[in-house]
């Protein structure tokens, strides 16, 4: 049991979860955002970590990353910002970052350090499901860390029951294949995509990623899925002057 | 084949296919039917037939005479430099448009360094009549200006590529995102054997023409199949891997990839990936890879702009790790005076990055009567501007 599956074992619906890079806008500023993000009321957050090439992101992530590398961000030093984590913020966090960087500082390593300051679960999007199962996964389990996948509407109904299996907090739906900063699609494919989930029966909860900009497409995500995930449209608000103190207000406009 | 792919995906440790879900679809559509498409007899019917009466192929396995007086060896060039296009991508190109086809695709991407690639992707494209989109960093498309010209002539849309080194890398980042956004319709036509499986071993397949021919040709002019050297430059790898293919289990046969040292290994400013590289995962494959300590992939350079990149394909990874292949780099300054001789000796003006194995000649003890033979992998049109500013024309 991690804070994760605390937070679904209590709480299924509406759940809001928020995403920032590390080190953007300031390499210092990563505690502060994260424990302004729980006074104003997000459930969890996903504390992304920079990478030089990160191909499954649109422009805005892509210029954080860049600017938070020039900033000095790294592994260690995230770690290092997150060694008192657990005295400022107690909701789940969850790290997400691209596989090249975590191999470098040593996949084992990274669970180990990871689960040391108080983190939940890791998301990769360019970990494959047989690389995860055959070298990794015991890092995971070990460190009681959840490792989260994504789902898209391509995603087959094989690979679905396979991503549920693997999985123990929840799924992170995409509302259709794209990198991030691209404003949630919803046709009647999405309501077919959504109602095949749904049948399917799966067993850990179901979150929508990617694309979820203001309070409509929250709304929208909700009806879908237990919650949603926000990501460029917070990153764009940290690129603004005095973004410390509208926190609070972005969150409220999201989910009043 | 000992040195081949296996149903993982993996060279050794090498290649896999990371990376996200929203590629999945396609990767796995390709992983499990390009073998079954590449080995049908209509596709192969097809193939032939276009690389025989559109590209020209087979390309000629030239005696250069006085290349062997200077290096005491016979030197023969394989001539991918008179290929349809002026180089051995347009090979992959074609392969992989008919792949495309048979998998009903209605839509083509390309990243492209030196523009050779999007260049023979615009041309197959036209050829076939669909529309395409290349991306090229945006220094790219300043040196290799007349490349976008001819991309554009050919109904092409040229995307320039904005983000990070301004390169090949964040042209094909770039393009990985053009693929994730469209993923049932667009088909995309890498351009080396680098990305996810199965394009590394798709790609090597494609371009094992050129080692197919040179055997033949080698009986017909030396009454023997077997080399004692085969030479090319490596970007991504593809010719070198087309080179090396059939080559690959004649462990007699030595074989040498020449990578990009830009100003030199030690300067900061090299793309020689064997050198500088430690193992990591770029564009979907665990492979060598140019890093800082913290794993960011660090900014190659070299002058030239196909082998400016801060991998290289999986396989050669494994060649390199076993020592099936010996990896070595030449200087931008070597390069180009190895560009001028082969001219002035030889009166064919070759691409920069072909000029990389050709100044390796210099460093070789060969024996006499050794067997020597040189992809010759573009021809130098491309780079015209960047030899004349070197040498003050
Ligand atoms: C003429 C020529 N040779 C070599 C290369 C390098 O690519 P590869 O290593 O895949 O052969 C390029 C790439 O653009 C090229 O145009």
């Amino acid at each position: 049991m991690n804070r994760l599956n605390q937070l679904f074992n209590t709480k299924k619906d509406n759940l809001l979860s928020i995403y920032f890079t590390a080190g953007y806008p300031q390499l210092n500023t990563t505690l502060d955002i994260a424990e302004a993000l729980e006074k104003a009321g997000v459930d969890f957050l996903e504390i992304g970590f920079p990478y030089s090439d990160p191909v499954a992101d649109g422009p805005a992530i892509q210029h954080s990353s860049q600017t938070a590398l020039e900033n000095g961000m790294t592994l260690n030093v995230l770690f290092e910002q997150l060694k008192d984590l657990r005295k400022h913020v107690s909701i789940p966090i969850m790290l997400m970052g691209y596989v090249n960087p975590i191999v470098q500082y040593g996949v084992e390593r990274f669970c180990k350090k990871a689960a040391e300051v108080g983190v939940d679960g890791i998301i990769v999007p360019d970990l494959p499901i047989y690389e995860y199962e055959k070298l990794y996964s015991g890092f995971f389990k070990d460190n009681n860390l959840s490792n989260i996948f994504m789902v898209t509407p391509q995603t087959s109904e094989e690979r679905i029951c396979k991503i549920d299996e693997l999985s123990n907090s929840f799924i992170y739906l995409l509302s259709s294949s794209t990198i991030t900063g691209i404003n949630l699609q919803l046709s009647n494919s999405i309501e077919d995509y959504y109602k095949r989930i749904k049948a399917m029966q799966l067993k850990n909860p179901t979150i929508f990623g990617f694309g979820i900009t203001n309070n409509e497409s929250f709304k929208k995500a909700c009806e879908y899925a237990n919650g949603a995930i926000v990501g460029t449209a917070f990153v764009k608000l940290l690129g603004t002057e005095n973004y410390l103190e509208k926190i609070q207000g972005f969150v409220k406009s999201i989910r009043p | 084949m000992n040195y081949g792919v296996n149903e993982l995906g993996y060279y050794g440790d090498f290649g896999g296919a990371y990376i996200p879900e929203m590629l999945y679809p396609n990767v796995e559509e390709l992983r499990t039917k390009y073998l079954s498409i590449i080995n049908d007899a209509d596709f192969k019917a097809e193939f032939d037939q276009l690389l025989r009466d559109y590209v020209g192929r087979p390309s000629p396995l030239y005696h250069a005479k006085r290349y062997s007086e200077r290096y005491g060896a016979n030197i023969f060039f394989k001539r991918e430099d008179l290929n349809h296009t002026g180089s051995h991508k347009i090979n992959n190109a074609i392969g992989q448009i008919l792949l495309a086809m048979r998998l009903g695709k209605k839509r083509i991407i390309a990243e492209t360094g030196a523009g050779q690639h999007g260049v023979a992707t615009a041309t197959v494209c036209a050829l076939k009549g669909i529309e395409c989109v290349v991306y090229m960093g945006e220094i790219d498309m300043e040196r290799q200006a007349p490349n976008v010209s001819r991309m554009k002539m050919l109904g092409a849309k040229v995307v320039p590529a904005t983000s990070g080194s301004k390169t090949l890398k964040d042209a094909t980042n770039e393009a990985l995102r053009d693929w994730i956004g469209n993923p049932v319709d667009t088909h995309y036509i890498i351009g080396s054997v680098v990305g996810p499986y199965p394009y590394p071993d798709m790609v090597a397949r494609f371009q094992s023409i050129i080692s197919f021919e040179t055997k033949k040709q080698l009986l017909e002019k030396t009454g023997k199949e077997l080399p004692e050297y085969v030479m090319a430059c490596v970007g991504g790898g593809s010719n070198a891997m087309g080179m090396f293919y059939h080559f690959l289990d004649d462990e007699n046969v030595k074989l040498v990839a020449v990578e990009a040292a830009g100003k030199g290994v030690e300067s900061g400013l090299s793309a020689a990936t064997t050198f500088l590289g430690r193992e990591g995962v770029l564009h979907g494959s665990r492979t060598l890879l140019m890093q800082t300590d913290d794993g960011q992939v660090v900014e190659p350079y070299s002058i030239s702009a196909g082998l400016d990149y801060p991998g290289i394909g999986p396989q050669h990874a494994y060649l390199y790790k076993v020592n099936r292949a010996q990896y070595v780099s030449i200087t931008d300054d070597e390069a180009l005076q190895a560009g001028l001789l082969c001219s002035q000796l030889e009166g064919i003006i070759p691409a920069i990055e072909t000029a990389h194995a050709l100044a390796q000649l210099e460093k070789m003890k060969f024996k006499p009567g050794d067997n020597v033979v040189i992809c010759i992998s573009g021809r130098g049109d491309k780079d015209l501007d960047t030899y004349i500013k070197y040498f003050n024309f």
